[in-house]
């Protein structure tokens, strides 16, 4: 006589009064919810870190000249052990990095605590921008340039590895993935 | 309309219900199918935990990448699916008593679903397919990868109306009084959220299949990815709202108890399909092109009201069995009738592991990762694993599992062999996935990323090193894989033995002792209040306030950690 794999017993069970243990804890649940909802979008305007939402849509060959363009301009040495050019952009500037199978490029070297608008998208298939040890994740592809305002709050060296899994073959691939931003004090 | 005659039906003495032969049968190979899917996903389980172990790493990159797109669609997709399929056939059908509507589509769901599972498996071992189970454009598998998907998706949704034509036919036919039992009315929120996932797979993977033979030049990967998680998404709600069905039918199986209000529990379900599919948007949180409004909107709005109906099942389950202890005498203290449950009957047991856990680690985790600024510290992490495999294992795998345990004697007609084996499993299963998924979410909030060959960076001249402490979280939580690979090897074993060698249940056998319902015992016993201030299961909102704690808790670390990381705008 009333299970849950049994019809209801009282055919008309929507009038049932709910019982006070539910009740409460639907109060409180729905609380939560609006508090959190109140929250966040309360962290777009007192908090620092938030998904920017400036983005256009861009091709490889529009991409790649902004890229160039960048490191012939601010390059100021290459990379011992790669050969990579490091690059220096004043702060305030517009900074571009790109994601490809399988590295990102270029080396940057970046202010602690100015503004710089880093600009990224991919050359070839779905990446995964991850900073680290910070740990900032974004999604990155082909045909979208995503620009993000940074404000490296500390200094030293970080790394960028690869988020969203881009293939492999013969040993390297979306695990060899690397690039480096270097910020200094 | 077909006729049907007693002999089509049999009346079971372990469960006492009508059981339409044909259906039974077509339960019977569904889980079957399931089961073996599980063993197959499993063992690319254990190939991808033994190399993302750092001190082990037992694959090459190109074995891994293949491996883990197998697991993923294996176990994510064919065990989960077909299993499902067995549970929807199972309540309009054996619940309802009615005969299954339309007995050939449902053969063709059977095998279409085969043979689409069959040619995926196929592409992914032929190596040339290691896109991952998203399967994200420009990345281009085999086209019979994705053509092997659409089968399978179609065979699924023949299954739902399958599902629902049943439902029409035990209506009319007058099976049952009045409304639907609660159990069913789950399994048609699992169906209707179901037909919008398997027409949103249907409209992103059939262009993509096209794409792939040529005919189609260019899928923008960003649409891919809208689309694609409103199938990726729902479907993972399609195995929530299952579960949650089967920790309602086994509460009343197990204590005779009533649903605490139908009204509150339906209206949950329905929380879920208004707002659960939409809700997908968390998925894309840290992508590019999409507005913050939309994401908020769509996070907050859609997800938060799924949330409270994720909450309110969380409570009501436990609630409900509280209610039934309390009115069959367990009244006093506030958790007396949780001490006396029977704990080593593992229908029960794995129940309640799978309610526990799909709570503290799937849900608390999930709240927390879906917010907007949050996501950015999160996304793609070793967290995300973590997070899926403390909703999909720690919850729908050891629901299904648990009812196994009761549906072996009811469907297959034989007693458990091995019970001790049984009894065990559900414990060792939960240990391994419960350190599992929260030893990898500690990984992920250090760093370190799914789907990495090698961590360790190996060779690389700009390589980064982990933090040691992420490199032990990560020996640690793939050696809790390996418990819970176990868990799942002893549970497969229990089945085999049981369908194959279990003692025979002979149709014509005494009914089984059933478990006399909560309120008739109540009603016998003159017990009209239970519970202590003024609450019927105050033992149950204890717990929920532990939950919320930690949840709200865990919310502020979050944000506290958020805030220390470089400014972004």
């Amino acid at each position: 006589m009333g299970t849950a794999y049994t019809p209801p017993t009282n055919p008309d069970w929507w009038r049932e009064p709910v019982e006070r243990t539910e009740i409460w804890w639907i109060v409180l649940a729905f609380a939560w919810c609006i508090f959190m909802f109140t929250w966040m979008v309360g962290w777009h305007f007192v908090g620092p870190q938030n998904m920017s939402n400036e983005a256009y849509r861009t091709t490889l060959e529009a991409y790649s000249a902004k890229v160039d363009g960048m490191t012939a301009q601010y390059k100021i040495r290459a990379d011992e052990a790669t050969g990579e050019d490091v690059v220096a952009p004043p702060p305030g500037s517009d900074v571009y990095l790109a994601g490809m199978q399988w590295q990102w490029r270029p080396i940057l070297e970046l202010k602690k605590g100015e503004k710089y608008r880093l600009h990224i998208s991919s050359y070839d298939v779905g990446h995964g921008f991850s900073l680290q040890p910070e740990n900032i994740n974004f999604q990155v592809y082909p045909g979208y340039e995503q620009v993000t305002t940074i404000v490296p709050n500390k200094s030293g060296t970080f790394s960028i590895v690869c988020g969203e899994y881009c293939g492999g073959a013969g040993g390297i691939g979306h695990h060899s993935m690397l690039g480096r931003i270097y910020v200094k004090e | 309309m077909a006729t049907t005659t007693m002999s089509d039906f049999r009346v079971d003495p372990v469960s006492g219900l009508k059981i339409h032969r044909t259906a039974n049968t077509l339960v019977k190979w569904n889980a079957f199918a399931a089961v073996v899917f599980l063993l197959v996903g499993g063992i690319f389980g254990l190939g991808v935990a033994l190399t993302r172990m750092p001190s082990v790493q037992l694959l090459s990159p190109d074995l891994f990448y293949m491996a883990l797109t197998a697991h993923g669609l294996v176990n994510l997709a064919v065990w989960i699916i077909f299993f499902e399929m067995a549970v929807l056939y199972f309540l309009a059908s054996h619940v309802l008593g009615s005969r299954i509507a339309t007995p050939r589509w449902a053969w063709a769901q059977f095998w279409l679903m085969l043979v689409g599972a069959a040619m995926v498996a196929v592409a992914v071992l032929q190596g040339n397919s290691s896109v991952m189970m998203t399967s994200y454009p420009p990345l281009q598998a085999a086209p019979h990868f994705y053509l092997g998907l659409i089968i399978f998706a179609v065979g699924a949704l023949i299954g739902c109306f399958v599902f629902l034509g049943t439902l029409v036919v035990a209506k009319r036919e007058k099976t049952y009084q009045g409304s639907i039992p609660l159990v069913v009315f789950g399994g048609v929120t699992a169906t209707v959220i179901a037909v919008f996932t398997l027409v949103s797979g249907a409209m992103i993977l059939i262009p993509t299949f096209l794409w792939s033979v040529g005919l189609i030049s260019y899928i923008d990967p960003m649409m891919y990815r809208v689309i694609w998680w409103a199938f990726g998404h729902s479907s993972q709600q399609i195995n929530v709202v299952a579960h949650i069905s089967i920790w309602y039918l086994i509460a009343s199986l197990v204590f005779g108890a009533k649903p605490m209000s139908e009204k509150v529990s339906r209206f949950a379900f329905l929380l879920y399909i208004l707002f659960l599919q939409l809700g997908s948007v968390h998925h894309l949180l840290s992508d590019p092109g999409l507005t913050s409004a939309w994401k908020v909107v769509n996070t907050s709005y859609m997800i938060y009201l799924a949330v409270l109906a994720s909450m309110i099942h969380g409570l009501t389950v436990p609630g409900s069995i509280e209610v039934a202890q309390r009115r069959k005498g367990l009244d006093t203290g506030l958790f007396t009738w949780l001490r006396k449950a029977p704990w080593g009957n593992p229908v029960f047991s794995g129940m309640f592991l799978s309610l526990v856990g799909f709570g503290f680690i799937g849900g608390v985790t999930g709240v927390v990762m879906s917010v907007e600024q949050i996501n950015m510290i999160i996304h793609n992490t070793m967290y995300l694993p973590g997070h899926f495999h403390g909703t999909l294992v720690v919850g729908t795998t050891m629901a299904f599992m648990a009812v196994t345990y009761w549906l072996i004697p009811v469907v297959f007609q034989r007693k458990i062999a091995l019970p001790g084996v049984a009894r065990l499993q559900p414990y060792v299963f939960s240990l391994g996935a419960w350190v599992f998924s929260i030893a990898v979410m500690g990984a992920g909030t250090l760093g370190v990323q799914r789907r990495h060959a090698d961590i360790t960076f190996a060779g690389q001249p700009l390589a980064y090193q982990y933090p040691e402490i992420a490199k032990g979280l990560m020996d640690l939580g793939e050696i809790f894989a390996v418990i819970m690979a176990v868990g799942a090897i002893m549970y497969i074993l229990v089945v085999l033995a049981s369908v194959f060698t279990g003692e025979r249940i002979a149709e014509d056998s005494a009914p089984w002792p059933k478990v006399e319902d909560a309120d008739v015992v109540a009603e016998r016993t003159g017990k009209k209040h239970v519970g202590l201030w003024g609450m019927e299961a105050p033992g149950t909102f204890v717990l929920a306030m532990i939950l919320f704690a930690t949840i709200v808790l865990y919310y502020f670390v979050n944000f506290k950690y958020l805030s220390t990381i470089w400014g972004l705008s």
